[in-house]
């Protein structure tokens, strides 16, 4: 039997990520991990349960210096109903509710998508166009990543052993517009085949500060910055788009497909931030 | 560990990662709740925690000690069916059974949550419930009388009446 320890407070969680047991795995709302167990996968591999569910510092949303704060925990149903997410970031609130259905909105949260690493992970390509920053804490103290340094290979994440991720950090910033798109077999309940998130601050008939993520498209949710580039600089956004981005095929879709697709979409996202202008 | 299931508190002994689904159906015989893909995507298992729909497959038990659990069994509470499951009766909402302890209690939460029932709303409501025999028609059909306080329609014919 695993053993499993729930706390109730961060400073119950760091003294056991003090001890650092062999293969620990934090648990929050359990839509990915417990999948896992279920399915007895990966079980051998699983050493020590930490179980974070109810430990408040990780939950709630808060608006300060010009930075939205939400807390790990903080469930796809909760970022749906927060006017704060709602407000300066509605793709995000868009995009929790394409994430599963209500059973797995009430419990997945933003800090288990983000730390499940999956390149498939809902979320994830918002966060990286959003420039989104993870703040990591531990008994060794807080340190904060770029959300695109988080993502350093397949599942895996810039994590230390003894941290836990606390909270993602959004910058609001005036006049930038924040736009994705899923594409999935359908609307709920549905592994994405290629999602991308796109970044920019409309300025006449151009785009400035262009920020691109996409997911599926490789080992890891990507930032796409030769795209970035060639839409600043008016270039072939599909062919840069094609230099950024790794898609395999796999049971939910080739790469023929995700490549096509994902440059498809992009395309039309951008149009669609070109066209609100004004 | 302790529960309040249905309103009734129950105790009992299990390992922390054994799943709230096991734990109703087999220490507690509450075996209404069905158990379909194991892994949260067909909605078979569906129960709601203090008011909150999920998926009891992917609960462990540790996370919910002390918490309120409705399962379908809890929704007449032991009196007359409730209307929506009139209605589910009526509209032939349910054909081989297996989402139907899920479907019931998502669709509670869906009229719990005031929401106007158009059709969008309902499939949403329960868009995380899978029914094999394709069924959803009546299902919404069921969840949207319920909603409307429409009595039931009369089925055409005696048989149709269980």
């Amino acid at each position: 039997m695993i053993p499993v320890t729930s706390v109730r407070s961060l400073s119950e969680a760091y003294a056991l990520l003090q001890q650092r047991p062999a293969g620990l795995r934090v648990l929050a709302g359990g839509t990915d991990l417990m999948v896992a167990i279920n399915a007895r996968v990966g079980l051998d591999r699983i050493g020590h349960v930490l179980d974070i569910w109810r430990v408040p510092e990780l939950r709630g949303i808060s608006l300060s210096a010009g930075t939205l704060r939400i807390g790990a925990l903080t469930t796809y149903t909760e970022l749906m109903r927060s006017a704060e997410v709602v407000r300066h970031f509605p793709a995000l609130a868009a995009v929790s509710r394409e994430v599963g259905a209500w059973a797995i909105q009430n419990r997945g949260t933003l800090g288990g998508n983000v730390c499940n690493a999956s390149p498939a992970g809902d979320s994830l390509p918002l966060l990286l166009a959003a420039e989104a920053r993870f703040v990591l804490g531990g008994p060794r103290g807080e340190r904060t990543v770029a959300a695109h340094e988080f993502f350093v290979g397949y599942r895996k994440t810039a994590l230390g052993a003894d941290e836990l991720l606390l909270r993602i950090d959004l910058p609001v910033i005036e006049g930038a517009r924040l736009v994705y798109r899923k594409v999935g077999t359908r609307k709920a309940q549905s592994i994405s085949r290629t999602i991308v998130a796109v970044r920019a601050t409309p300025d006449g008939d151009s785009l400035r500060e262009v920020r691109v993520g996409a997911g599926c498209v490789a080992p890891v949710p990507l930032r796409c910055r030769a795209a970035e580039r060639a839409v600043e600089q008016g270039g072939d956004v599909r062919g840069a788009l094609e230099s950024d981005i790794k898609p395999i095929d796999d049971l939910r879709a080739t790469a023929v497909y995700r490549s096509r697709v994902t440059g498809n979409v992009l395309l039309r996202l951008l149009e669609g931030l070109r066209a609100a202008d004004g | 560990m302790k529960l309040f299931v249905n309103g009734a508190e129950r105790s009992f002994e299990a390992p922390p990662l054994r799943r709230l689904l096991d734990v109703l159906r087999e220490d507690l015989g509450l075996t209404g709740t069905k158990e379909g893909c194991g892994e949260g995507e067909c909605g078979a298992c569906a129960v709601s925690i203090d008011g909150e729909l999920v998926n009891s497959c992917l609960v462990p038990v540790c996370q919910v000690e002390g918490s309120s659990v409705l399962t379908v069994e809890g929704v007449a509470a032991g009196g007359p069916l409730t209307t929506l499951q009139q209605c589910f009766l009526e509209r032939g909402g349910a054909q081989c059974g297996i989402c139907t302890p899920g479907m019931i209690v998502a669709a509670h939460r869906f009229l719990a949550s005031g929401k106007p029932a158009t059709s969008e709303n309902v499939r949403e409501a329960i868009a995380g419930n899978l029914c094999r025999c394709t069924g959803y028609a009546k299902i919404v059909e069921a969840i949207q009388l319920a909603a409307n306080g429409v009595a039931p329609v009369e089925p055409r014919g005696a048989g149709a009446r269980r």
